[in-house]
């Protein structure tokens, strides 16, 4: 009797455990899908999109989540696959960087005016 | 003088955002990923088609010739329109097309290629469209250029044409 006790807990626990990982892994993947652009719809992202790419997209990063990379990696194998436009959030790159830094000169261009407009 | 100043700065901006919006004017709205570095083939593993057995990436690319992939189906209209291209380009010896049959049902894929034709050496099954994914395509028709060393060196979505057929016997002379 002691014996079982034992098995169902043991049972219990791990299949608890089991649930938290693949709660941790869908809460993973939607996060993902979100921030990555479905690139045949119109201003959708995967994770919103019903479409066929859509869809493809969503069992790859399923695979590559159970293959155990990081959310990083899989964001860089579609950055390889699709370019920087199919992740939402663009990269600090030699191609984006006026997007970067354009706000932060246009901010500073802006309180140099103010100041310069109090001062007076 | 600021007056003149000011006109000066309004005539640069509004020619500035003439220039951006007639540039724009020109430019397709839809996105389509630049090829600039050349891509390695990716390795997969894939079912080939009309059999039940499976095939590594590396054993289909295996002769040091140029290879065409191809993604098709048979639900895909301009699939058609384009097949009568890809038969007269697999006459050519120093090519070989691989198909790559995308969400597709087997019997219509089999009618397909017995009705118009079989351009390819080899196909193969991409079932979930994840193996298009491994190629960076995002739907059907799209056509792949791969050459000896094993690098697609040109992506081609939609149908091609006699105009792209043509590029792609002259890269391949």
């Amino acid at each position: 009797m002691k014996v079982l006790k034992i098995f169902i807990i043991l049972f219990l626990v791990t299949s608890f455990s089991g649930l938290k990982f693949a709660e941790a892994s869908d809460v993973l993947k939607n996060k993902i899908l979100k921030n990555v652009r479905c690139l045949i719809c119109q201003g959708q992202s995967v994770y919103d999109s019903e479409s066929e790419f859509a869809s493809s997209i969503k069992l790859i990063v399923d695979r590559k989540i159970n293959e155990g990379l990081k959310e990083k990696q899989i964001y860089q194998f579609l950055r390889e696959k699709y370019g920087d436009w199919v992740i939402f959030d663009p990269q600090l790159n030699k191609n984006t960087y006026v997007l970067w830094l354009l706000p932060l000169l246009l901010f500073l261009l802006g309180g140099a005016i103010i100041k310069k407009k109090l001062k007076n | 003088m600021k007056n003149k100043f000011s006109l000066f700065i309004i005539v640069i901006f509004l020619s500035f955002c003439f220039v951006i919006f007639y540039k724009g004017l020109n430019t397709p709205n839809n996105y389509t990923p630049k090829i600039n570095e050349k891509k390695n083939i990716p390795i997969f593993k894939a079912k080939v088609f009309n059999s039940d057995s499976y095939i590594n990436s590396d054993e289909i690319f295996e002769e040091n010739i140029f290879y065409i992939v191809n993604i098709w189906a048979s639900w895909c209209v301009p699939c058609r329109t384009e097949h009568p291209l890809l038969m007269q380009l697999s006459k050519n010896e120093s090519i070989k097309l691989i198909g790559l049959n995308y969400r597709d049902n087997f019997d219509n894929a089999k009618k397909f290629i017995d009705d118009f034709g079989n351009p390819y050496s080899r196909i193969l099954i991409d079932k979930d469209g994840t193996l298009g994914v491994e190629f960076g395509a995002y739907g059907v028709p799209e056509t792949f250029l791969i050459n000896k060393n094993k690098n697609i060196i040109k992506k081609f979505v939609g149908p091609i044409n006699q105009e792209i057929v043509n590029e792609i016997k002259l890269i391949i002379k």
